[in-house]
C-alpha cells in the first residue's frame, strides 16, 4: 500500500469541506491555552495562520529571517487576488474558479484541495476588507475587479500594482494585534536550521539568531512551515535575495516528502539580464499583456533598434500562433514561445535573449479615443501621442517608471525588452488535506507546499492560496491533530532530541568554517543557477537532465572542498547565512532534475522536449503521469519516489488549448 | 566606472565605527547600487576580509529592508526610490560616494550599515490594526467606501516602513511613519471604532522609543521613497487632538 494518504474526505466535491468542518475534532478553549504552535515564515500564509491561531487561543511563536514580519516576499506580489464573488455579474462561481484553477494547472492538482480553495476565496476578501485593506474601488464605492490570464471572467481584486503589499500588511496588522495582546512571540532575524522530532512527531525547531549567531531551541506541539518557494535555486529569479528552501529541505531530510519538485513557473514578462553582475530579476506585471503587443523581428540576427524595424518585418508570434488568446495566453505558453523565438535567432537587445513588448499600438489607440472623448477634431500626431501616453501612464505608470529606472530606456518611446524568469515554484512539501506533511505535527502552508496549483499557477492565485491556508484552512485542520495532543506537556528543550538537532546545526556551521577554501558562496550559487536554468529551465530533455545531475554532484563536492566563509559564527554574518542556504539548494537542485527526468511528459510549466505535439505544444501523458511524485529522502543523497494518483471525479480531463 | 567609496564600518553596537575607504573599478552603469556592493563584497571575500553587512531583500523597492544614507541622503540622490532601485548611471566616473547607516537614537546600529528598526514594530503592535478576528467579517461589498477615501487610504498604506523619514529628519522623528498608519485607518469606516485608542497608544509608544519631535519642515516627505504625504501628519495631529478632547 502507498505510504501516502491524502485524507481527502468522501463525498461530492461541493460537500467535502462542509462535511469535514462539521465533523473535525475540536480543542476546547482551556486546552488551547496550553498548546504551543511554531510558525516559520511571516508572509501571507505564515502571518495569517499565526494571527488566526492566536485569536483562537493557541500560544504562537513566529520566526522570520527579515528584520520585520512585514518584509516577507509576499509583499512584492503586484497583480491581484482571485475570488469567486461574481460581483461583476459575469457568470463567475466557485465551480468556475475551481475549474479554471485545475485546468490552468494542467490537471496535476487535487480536485478536493482546489475546490476548497475556491470555496474559501470569498471569505478572504471579506476578511481583508474588514481589516482595513484598501482594495481598489469603483466610484459607487464597490470593490473593483480586473481580468487576468487564463480566465474569461473578471474576478481579480487588487490594490493598484501593490496587492501583495496591502494584503500582507493586513495580515501583518492582525499579527501585530496578537503580539500586542501577548499571544504571539515574534522572533525576527531568526532563521530555522533544523526540525526537532520526538517519537516521530515534530516537536520544535532549532533557529539561529542572526544578530548574535546563537543557536536557540524552541518547543511546539506543532510546527508550521510557511517559508515560501525555492525559485532561488536558479540564482536569478524574481524572489527576494533571502528566499530559501532551508526550512523545507531540512524537514524533507527529517521525513517530509517533497512533492513535484520540478514544477517551476517561469514568468514571461521580466526585465532581461543586463550582465554578469545581475543579482535578481524584476517582474513586470502580467497586466501589461492586456495592452502591450509582443513581437520579434522576422529576420534572424536583426540588430536594428525596435523602432527602426518596419511593421511588415515584425513577427507578433503569440497573435500568430494563438489567435484566440493572443498575447494573453497562460504564463507557461508565453514563456516557451519567447524562448523558442530567441533560440531560433530572433532575439533582441545586446544579449539577443529578449523579445519586444510594444505599447505603440496601445498609445495610438488610446490617443484616438482620448481625442474623441475631449471632442478634439483633427488632432495632430503629436497630440495623439501625448494623449495616448497619458492613458498608458494612468494604467501602468509605476511599471513604466520602474522599467526606465532599471534599464535606462524610456518605454513610452522605445519598445520594452522582456524575457522569462523564474518566478514561483508549484512544487513543495507534500501535504495531505489537513496541510500536514508526512511528518506528524509538521504542517506546510502557502507556496512552500505543493498542493493547489498543479503544474502551472494562474495569475492572482498565489495570494489566494497563501491566505486561504492561513486564515481559513489551518485553524480547522490543526484541531484534528492537536485534539489528540492535549495531554502532552511542553517538552523541555533539554530533551536529547533538541540537543541532537542543535548539534547537527552546529556541526554544519563548523564544517563551513573548517573548509577554508578559496571561492565565495555566490560563486557556487551562480554556477548552480546556470546549470539549472540551462538544463532544468523552460525546456528540458533526458540528456540535459542527466548531465545536470552529474554536474550538480560535482559542484556540490567542490563546494564542500573549496568554499570560503569569512567572519565568525557568533556574529551577524550574511556569508554564513548564504552558505547554509546554498548548501541546501545544491541538494534540492539535484532532486528537481531527478523529478524532471522521471516525468517524461510535458505539463504546465514542465516542458519535456521529447513530449510535444506536431505544432510544438506541450503534450501531456495522462495514462502514465496523472500522479503527484512525492519523494522520500533515503539518506546520502538518495531518494525514493511515491505516487499519489490523481483522480478526476468532477472535471473531465482534457488537453489544454488556447488557440 | 571607477569610484571611491567611503563606507561606515562598525563591528557592533557596542564598538566605535569609522568610515573606511574602498576603491572599486570597472563598475557598469547598468548595475544597481546594491549590485555594486555585491562586487565590492566579492572582492573583500577574495582577500579574506569581512564583507560589508547591509540590509536588503526584495531588491525591487517594496520590502523596505534596504537602508543606506548615500552622500548624506536617505536612499541616495534620486527621489521616489529605495536604495535597491538606485542605479550606477546616476553617478559619474571618478565620483567619491559616502555611505552611512540610518542615524537615529531609536535605530541603534547592529553592524556596519545594518540598524535595528524594531521600534517600528512595537509602535505597530500598539494600534496599527483593526480588531477583527478571522471569520467574523460581513460581505465585503456591504460597506461601500467612496473611491477617493479608499485611494487616499491606499496612498497612506503604501508606506514600506523603511525608516528613511526618521533617518532624514533632523530630530529623527517617526511622525510620518506613524501618521501613515493612523491615516490609513482614519480614512476608512472600519478604522473609526478604535480611532481614539489607536492614535493615543501609537503616539505614546513612539515617544517612549525615543524618536524626536516633528517641526513640520517636511524633509521626510521629500526623501520618502513612496511619496507619503505630509498631509498624513496633519491628519494624525487632528486625530490626536480629537482623541484627547474626548477624554
Amino acid at each position: 500500500m502507498s505510504k501516502l494518504d491524502s485524507k481527502i474526505p468522501e463525498g461530492n466535491v461541493e460537500q467535502k469541506w462542509t462535511k469535514y468542518k462539521a465533523s473535525v475534532a475540536l480543542v476546547n478553549p482551556s486546552n488551547k491555552r496550553n498548546l504551543e504552535i511554531i510558525v516559520v515564515g511571516s508572509g501571507l500564509a505564515g502571518a495569517s495562520a499565526a494571527a488566526s491561531l492566536a485569536e483562537l487561543g493557541y500560544k504562537v511563536k513566529v520566526f522570520c529571517y527579515q528584520d520585520s514580519a512585514r518584509r516577507a516576499h509576499s509583499i512584492a506580489a503586484q497583480g491581484g487576488i482571485n475570488a469567486a464573488k461574481n460581483y461583476q455579474n459575469d457568470g463567475d462561481s466557485i465551480y468556475r474558479l475551481f475549474y479554471d484553477t485545475v485546468k490552468g494547472g494542467d490537471y496535476r492538482a487535487r480536485e478536493g484541495n482546489v475546490y476548497r480553495l475556491a470555496e474559501v476565496s470569498n471569505s478572504i476578501i471579506d476578511q481583508c476588507v474588514a481589516q482595513g485593506v484598501p482594495l481598489a474601488r469603483e466610484y459607487g464605492g464597490m470593490l473593483s475587479n480586473r481580468s487576468f490570464g487564463g480566465t474569461q471572467v473578471q474576478r481579480t481584486f487588487y490594490a493598484a500594482g501593490q496587492t501583495g503589499q496591502q494584503l500582507l500588511l493586513g495580515a501583518y496588522s492582525a499579527l501585530n494585534r496578537q503580539i500586542g495582546l501577548g499571544t504571539v512571540d515574534m522572533y525576527a532575524r531568526h532563521e530555522m536550521l533544523e526540525v526537532v522530532k520526538i517519537d516521530d512527531k515534530a516537536r520544535g525547531i532549532i533557529a539561529r539568531d542572526m544578530v548574535t549567531g546563537k543557536l536557540e531551541r524552541h518547543f511546539g506541539h506543532a510546527v508550521l512551515l510557511c517559508t515560501g518557494g525555492y525559485g532561488n535555486v536558479f540564482y536569478l529569479s524574481t524572489n527576494a535575495m533571502g528566499c530559501n528552501a532551508t526550512a523545507a529541505w531540512k524537514a524533507h531530510k527529517k521525513g517530509a516528502f517533497f512533492g513535484n519538485p520540478c514544477f517551476t513557473q517561469i514568468h514571461p514578462t521580466c526585465i532581461p539580464v543586463s550582465g554578469d553582475h545581475q543579482s535578481k530579476l524584476t517582474l513586470m506585471s502580467e497586466s501589461l499583456r492586456n495592452d502591450g503587443r509582443i513581437w520579434v523581428p522576422k529576420k534572424k540576427d536583426d540588430i536594428r533598434k525596435g523602432n527602426e524595424i518596419p511593421e511588415e518585418e515584425r513577427d507578433y508570434y503569440l497573435e500568430r500562433r494563438y489567435p484566440a488568446f493572443g498575447n494573453l495566453v497562460p504564463r507557461d505558453v508565453a514563456s516557451r514561445a519567447a524562448k523558442e523565438r530567441c533560440d531560433e535567432g530572433h532575439g533582441v537587445g545586446a544579449s539577443r535573449m529578449a523579445v519586444f513588448l510594444d505599447f505603440k499600438a496601445a498609445i495610438d489607440r488610446f490617443g484616438k479615443s482620448q481625442a474623441k472623448k475631449l471632442s478634439i477634431e483633427n488632432p495632430t500626431p503629436a497630440q495623439l501621442k501625448e494623449f495616448g501616453k497619458q492613458v498608458v501612464e494612468e494604467k501602468y505608470g509605476n511599471l513604466f517608471t520602474m522599467y526606465e529606472q532599471i534599464t535606462g530606456e524610456n518605454p513610452y518611446e522605445v519598445p520594452m525588452r522582456i524575457y522569462p524568469a523564474v518566478h514561483y515554484t508549484m512544487g513543495g512539501l507534500w501535504v495531505d488535506y489537513n496541510l500536514m506533511t508526512t511528518v506528524q505535527g509538521l504542517y506546510c502552508l502557502g507556496e512552500a507546499n505543493f498542493s493547489d496549483h498543479g503544474a502551472n499557477r494562474l495569475g492572482a492565485s498565489a495570494l489566494m492560496q497563501g491566505l486561504a491556508d492561513g486564515y481559513f484552512v489551518i485553524p480547522y485542520t490543526i484541531g484534528a491533530y492537536l485534539s489528540k495532543e492535549i495531554a502532552v506537556k511542553p517538552i523541555p528543550t533539554t530533551h536529547e532530541a533538541f540537543v541532537a538537532a542543535e548539534n547537527e546545526a552546529q556541526a554544519q556551521i563548523n564544517k563551513f568554517f573548517a573548509i577554508k577554501g578559496s571561492k565565495s558562496v555566490d560563486h557556487f550559487h551562480k554556477r548552480l543557477g546556470k546549470i539549472m536554468w540551462e538544463k532544468c529551465g523552460m525546456a528540458r530533455n533526458e540528456k540535459g537532465l542527466k548531465e545536470a545531475i552529474v554536474e550538480i554532484r560535482e559542484l556540490r563536492d567542490e563546494f564542500w572542498k573549496d568554499l570560503r566563509v569569512t567572519g565568525k559564527p557568533d556574529e551577524m554574518n550574511p556569508e554564513l547565512e548564504k552558505a547554509s542556504r546554498v548548501a541546501d539548494f545544491l541538494e534540492l537542485g539535484e532532486l528537481m532534475c531527478m523529478d524532471a527526468l522521471n516525468r517524461s511528459e510535458s505539463c504546465g510549466g514542465h516542458f519535456r522536449i521529447e513530449s510535444q505535439t506536431e505544432e510544438g505544444e506541450a503534450l501531456r501523458k495522462d495514462d502514465e503521469f496523472a500522479y503527484v511524485a512525492a519523494w522520500e529522502y533515503k539518506g546520502n543523497y538518495t531518494y525514493e519516489m511515491h505516487k499519489e494518483e490523481l483522480k478526476f471525479e468532477t472535471i473531465k480531463i482534457a488537453q489544454r488549448s488556447y488557440k | 566606472m571607477n569610484l571611491t567609496l567611503k563606507i561606515w564600518r562598525q563591528n557592533s553596537g557596542k564598538e566605535q565605527g569609522q568610515l573606511v575607504t574602498y576603491p572599486v573599478k570597472d563598475i557598469s552603469p547598468d548595475m544597481s547600487f546594491l549590485e555594486m556592493f555585491d562586487v565590492l563584497n566579492e572582492q573583500l571575500v577574495s582577500k579574506n576580509e569581512s564583507p560589508i553587512v547591509f540590509d536588503h531583500d526584495c531588491r525591487e523597492g517594496i520590502c523596505g529592508m534596504c537602508s543606506m544614507v548615500i552622500n548624506g541622503r536617505a536612499h541616495g540622490p534620486k527621489t521616489g526610490i529605495t536604495t535597491c532601485q538606485l542605479h550606477m548611471r546616476s553617478f559619474k566616473d571618478g565620483d567619491t560616494i559616502v555611505v552611512e547607516p540610518w542615524r537615529a537614537q531609536a535605530f541603534p546600529v547592529i553592524k556596519d550599515l545594518t540598524v535595528d528598526r524594531t521600534a517600528f514594530e512595537r509602535i505597530q503592535s500598539k494600534g496599527g490594526f483593526v480588531s477583527v478576528n478571522t471569520g467574523t467579517a460581513q460581505d465585503a461589498n456591504c460597506l461601500p467606501i467612496p473611491k477617493d477615501d479608499a485611494d487616499a487610504s491606499f496612498n497612506a498604506a503604501a508606506c514600506i516602513g523603511c525608516g528613511a523619514c526618521v533617518a532624514t529628519c533632523k530630530n529623527a522623528s517617526a511622525m510620518l511613519f506613524v501618521a501613515a498608519k493612523v491615516s490609513q485607518f482614519a480614512l476608512l469606516p472600519q478604522g473609526k471604532i478604535e480611532a481614539t485608542a489607536r492614535v493615543k497608544n501609537m503616539v505614546a509608544q513612539m515617544d517612549l522609543e525615543g524618536f524626536g519631535s516633528c517641526t513640520n519642515t517636511g524633509a521626510c516627505e521629500i526623501e520618502c521613497p513612496k511619496g507619503i504625504s505630509l498631509e498624513n501628519i496633519a491628519r494624525m495631529n487632528r486625530e490626536y487632538l480629537v482623541a484627547n478632547c474626548k477624554d
